[in-house]
């Protein structure tokens, strides 16, 4: 696929996509532009007033005319409508195989958490061809993430997640910037997405200090806190545990069920009383405050290691022995 | 109709109808109102301008070294609000409007004359909180104020300028009340509504937005502000409460205030066209639809601003579908205006030249438009220079192109003096090329990844940049130069006729400037729209088939 | 025709006739209400949003409010909505005193809601319960969205209040103006259009009554 001219380089499994369809816009653009322009200009010279006091003959509109303009413009945007939102649905659903990262952005850096520990500020390191998916959050204003070579943004925002999945499709050193007005230092808020190939990948895993992994971090977060204290990993304490959750439907007191994502496991920790595993009291006290937002993701992917044991089931409402049920 | 023949400029007529600054400041005259207003959006406009040169000259070179970050983050902040609320939404209504609409109806005044005071000196007191807000150290939110960086971090203005800006609103909310008020029950006895000049149904429109949406973001600057005096509020994620609730309830009014900004001026290219080529615009009927098409679809579009804000895909799906809807009636006014200049009988006066100009920048501004309705490309471009580029060649490009055609058409009614025609074409030209020079570049310096509100940026930047730049300081130029002129001629002009252009409407039926009660006796209107033929002499001319 | 306009009374030079004046004045409340609904119409979508999030506190703190003193409010303001109509009625027919009456009536009334209101918010501010000025919730529910519901409460009622307190101001315009004889059976519109906006000060409350003080109705003791 050629790549259009001012553009970035194509580095992403998008980009080519993006590329395409901004190609034929412009096209489009060029061909209508200058049709109407030429069009005016030989209406401008030919109808030119000759005598100052000439008045020509009225011309009756024309239905049919208006209706041509009106359905072939409509039906060339529907067709540009639907080429735009195939792409963008396929951006808003991330692979199940993705790498994860955890990004937590604040004024003015970003901050990578790989899951293997490899922590980074301002660079990101990923192997070519290999789908990575970035978890989002922000510790004080809306911020955005974006690489113009991979053709992703989204916004990051407080209080909750969001996310972005992309496929480095060559080896390079791309641009990121944030894309949302943050304070000061906005534009200085930049860095860079290294694309390697995959021995030159390995090297730098290597070579690079990494700390504890993100799901030993939140073990420890986990004992520190005394979560354990009440989400027993038998399942006989006053909270569920958290074996086997991650990732599967959990039902709740008020008999809806929901997905144990990221976003839930953060709301379960900040908000606990908003959504309550069914057989249980709302009694676990919030954390907010008291856990950063890197720590929180510490925690969720401590629990996210858990995700394949076999635990206590949660589904349905028996409480175990000495719970009161509503 | 029989073409004016030139007459003897009245003696006495609303200008020197009476004297001294009370019969200014407490005029109730809509013609002297539009005066005033001329000059406080002017000033405006200036002061916007000079935002914009130190945003320009600053982005001459890749290193933040004219200024601090955290001042040029109040420079690009002021020079849209300033902008934007200042002089693009009150710019054509509130001037060219308010001095047309009862004369183009035969009406002697507005419905509200002192609402129409009032909401000049409602305009004041806003603008004057925001100017000591600017003096003070200024804001550094960007126009859009988002949470919670405005409600929590920031360190500018954010309490007074968005008082001030929430003051300003209400002068919006009674010019278009006004306008709706009177054109529906003071209409002259003969026009019906099919009869009207296409100015006045794009005022309509933009006023239907001005009453409806206004309010809306009248009160979200009052939840943000309460939130910034109480530390909790409604957009506090700390209290449950949703940042992106804020982008909602903002741009449910500010995308339609787009259209408040480019109603009114695609109001005056239709009366450009239809006057410079003596002709009823082509589809007539379409076009007046198109502008109330555009009023209400405009109100179902907002979440296009928001395509990755983390709201759902789902609504990323309707809100792209609908904008591509909103493009269809700016498409039809476009191809019938193109259309009204077959077999017409074009004048390449200053007025057609800036309507010419508006159909050419309007059709990139629009088609660009199509680029950021496409979903997967606006992830891309958005909040780049992309976004930029396209909503200046929407407001820059159409909206001021708009106002100044405007002026110089009715500057022989308003001041009863011609201004010089040749510096007017000169400038028109260097506005035309400054213009794209400044602008165009900005389109593919967005797509190459230049984010917006960038201060510093990456070296391969630079060259686009400084075309920008160096476009800029001729546009500036453009700009100066009929300031001058038409200041020059309100003294020394020659003296203008009732109808210079040999025009159609009422407002041209009455004495160049017109007298305090606008016609000497109420018109009775017999005819039909640009009726500078009659009708039945049409030819049936099936363009479709040539 | 056109009315001579110096034999016209109360009818202004840029109209044609009395006629044309009453239809803008009236199609010119009617677009101002408009803009009102679209006004209060922010601060429901917000209650909205975060009453479908955060019921249950919600409905603790709605219990909390006092929902006697609040119907009491809104009987208080159903029954204005009367002495104003049967107000714009005799100045309709040209009864002078009874048009006074009720608009004083009216005006009672009016002040009467705004005491009961400030007597609310004092209690507010007693309790503890004014939203970023100390607020404290030891009830049933989240504090931190109880405390929300308080914002909304506090925006909307008081934004509510304002409007009446402009109402009480127009009132006691329409007042004076009936009392200097102003108004008679062919020029009264300024009290039909003050009516208007009376009414639609009072439909807002009969909306904001139920949405926040009905809430936790099912609740029993708070």
């Amino acid at each position: 696929m050629q790549t259009v001219p001012f553009a970035p380089e194509q580095a992403s499994s998008f980009a080519a996509d993006v590329d395409a369809l901004y190609g034929f816009l412009w096209a489009l653009t060029i061909v209508i532009g200058t049709a109407l322009t030429l069009l005016i200009l030989y209406f401008a010279v030919k109808y030119r007033r000759r005598i100052e006091d000439e008045i020509p003959r009225p011309v009756r509109a024309s239905h049919r005319l208006e209706a041509v303009w009106v359905g072939v413009p409509f039906v060339v945007a529907m067709g540009i409508f639907a080429w735009s939102a195939d792409i963008y649905y396929r951006m808003y659903r991330p692979p199940a195989e993705a790498i994860d990262v955890y990004v937590v952005a604040k004024q003015w850096m970003w901050k990578f958490q790989h899951l293997d520990g490899h922590r980074e500020i301002n660079e990101l390191h990923v192997p070519v061809g290999r789908k990575v998916k970035l978890t989002m959050t922000t510790e004080d204003v809306i911020h955005s993430l974006f690489v113009p070579a991979f053709r992703v943004k989204m916004d990051v925002v407080p209080g909750k997640y969001s996310t972005l999945w992309f496929e480095p499709t060559k080896a390079g050193r791309y641009h990121l910037f944030c894309a949302e007005y943050c304070g000061t230092s906005h534009s200085g808020m930049i860095g860079w997405i290294d694309v390697m190939e995959a021995p030159e990948y390995q090297a730098w895993l290597r070579g690079a200090a990494a700390g504890a992994s993100l799901a030993a971090a939140g073990e420890q977060l986990f004992q520190q806190l005394a979560c354990n204290t009440c989400h027993k990993s038998d399942g006989t304490g006053r909270g569920p545990s958290i074996q086997g959750v991650f990732g599967k439907p959990v039902q709740l007191g008020n008999g809806q069920k929901v997905d144990a994502d990221e976003a839930y496991v953060r709301e379960s920790i900040t908000n606990p009383k908003a959504k309550v595993v069914s057989g249980y009291e709302a009694i676990m006290p919030t954390f907010q405050g008291q856990v950063s937002e890197e720590q929180l993701l510490q925690l969720i992917a401590y629990i996210r290691s858990l995700a394949s044991v076999q635990g206590t089931t949660l589904q349905g409402g028996t409480a175990p022995a000495g719970q009161q049920t509503k | 109709m029989n073409i004016e023949v030139q007459e003897q400029p009245p003696r006495t007529h609303y200008l020197n109808a009476t004297y001294g600054l009370k019969s200014w400041l407490l005029t109730k005259d809509h013609k002297r109102i539009a005066l005033l207003y001329l000059a406080s959006v002017t000033f405006f406009f200036a002061l916007g301008g000079l935002f914009a040169v130190a945003i320009r000259v600053e982005l001459l070179t890749p290193q933040g070294d004219m200024m601090q970050a955290e001042t040029y983050n109040r420079v690009f902040t002021m020079h849209g609000v300033a902008m934007v609320f200042f002089f693009l939404i009150p710019a054509i209504p509130a001037t060219l409007g308010n001095f047309l609409v009862p004369l183009m109806i035969g009406a002697k005044d507005l419905a509200f004359p002192k609402l129409n005071l009032l909401s000049w000196y409602i305009y004041n007191v806003g603008a004057l909180l925001t100017l000591i807000a600017i003096v003070t150290g200024g804001v550094d939110t960007g126009w859009t104020f988002y949470t919670p960086y405005s409600t929590t971090y920031s360190n500018g203005n954010v309490l007074l300028s968005g008082v001030g800006i929430f003051i300003t609103g209400f002068s919006s909310i009674l010019t278009g009340l006004n306008f709706i008020v009177t054109i529906h029950t003071m209409r002259a006895p003969g026009l019906t509504w099919f009869r009207l000049p296409l100015f006045i149904w794009a005022h309509y429109a933009a006023s239907l937005i001005m009453i409806l949406g206004t309010p809306v973001v009248a009160i979200t600057i009052l939840l943000l502000a309460a939130e910034r005096i109480a530390h909790v509020g409604i957009f506090d994620p700390a209290l449950g409460g949703d940042p992106v609730l804020f982008q909602h309830l903002f741009w449910f009014y500010s995308h339609p205030a787009v259209y408040i900004m480019v109603l009114p001026a695609m109001g005056v290219i239709s009366e450009l066209i239809a006057n410079m080529t003596r002709k009823n615009i082509f589809g007539y009927r379409f076009v007046a639809f198109s502008s109330l098409a555009i009023a209400v679809f405009g109100f179902l579009v907002w979440g296009h601003h928001m395509f990755v804000s983390t709201q759902s895909v789902y609504a990323g799906l309707v809100f792209s579908f609908l904008s591509y809807a909103v493009a269809v009636p700016s498409a039809v006014k476009v191809f019938n205006w193109t259309a009204t200049l077959y077999k017409s009988s074009i004048s390449y006066n200053t007025p057609m030249l800036y309507g010419f100009g508006f159909i050419g920048f309007f059709i990139i501004g629009g088609m660009t438009g199509l680029f950021l309705a496409a979903l997967g490309v606006d992830v891309h471009v958005h909040d780049t220079y992309f976004v930029v580029a396209h909503f200046h060649y929407i407001m820059v490009g159409g909206t001021i192109m708009g106002y100044l055609g405007g002026l110089h058409f009715w500057w022989p009614k308003i001041t009863g003096r011609m201004y010089p025609e040749g510096w007017a074409r000169f400038a028109a030209l260097v506005i035309f090329v400054g213009f794209n020079l400044t602008f165009f570049p900005q389109f593919l310096l967005g797509y190459m990844g230049m984010p917006r509100r960038y201060y510093a940026y990456p070296e391969e930047f630079q060259v686009l940049n400084v075309m920008s730049s160096a476009g800029a300081s001729i546009l500036g130029i453009g700009y100066v130069i009929p300031l001058i002129y038409f200041a020059w001629s309100m003294r020394y002009g020659p003296r203008a006729s009732a109808n210079p252009w040999g025009a159609f409407g009422l407002e041209w039926r009455t004495s160049s400037p017109p007298p305090p009660e606008n016609f000497k006796e109420t018109p009775i209107v017999t005819w039909e729209a640009y009726e500078f033929r009659p009708r039945h002499e049409a030819e049936v001319i099936d363009i479709t088939r040539h | 025709m056109a009315e001579s306009h110096s034999t016209t009374y109360g009818l202004a030079h840029h109209f044609d006739d009395i006629e044309q004046q009453r239809e803008a004045g009236t199609l010119g409340m009617w677009a101002f209400l408009i803009t009102e609904i679209l006004f209060f119409g922010g601060m429901f979508m917000a209650y909205i949003l975060y009453r479908a999030k955060f019921g249950d506190a919600f409905a603790a703190a709605s219990a909390h409010l006092d929902w006697k003193l609040g119907a009491a409010n809104t009987a208080v303001l159903i029954f204005s909505s009367l002495t104003m109509a049967l107000a714009v009625y005799y100045s309709q027919v040209g009864e002078r005193k009874k048009l006074m009456l009720f608009l004083v009536l009216t005006m009672i009334l009016g002040a009467t809601f705004l005491v009961v209101k400030g007597y609310e918010y004092y209690h507010k501010y007693l309790d503890n319960l004014i939203p970023g000025f100390g607020f404290q919730w030891g009830g049933h529910g989240d504090p931190k969205h109880v405390e929300m519901f308080y914002f909304i409460y506090f925006a909307m009622t008081g934004i509510h209040a304002l409007h009446m307190i402009v109402g009480l101001g127009i009132m006691t315009v329409i007042l004076i103006m009936s009392k200097r004889g102003r108004f008679t059976p062919e020029y009264h519109s300024p009290v039909e259009i003050s009516g208007l906006y009376w009414h639609f000060v009072d439909i807002v409350w009969i909306f904001l009554f139920p949405l926040l003080y009905l809430l936790g109705a099912h609740i029993h003791n708070q």
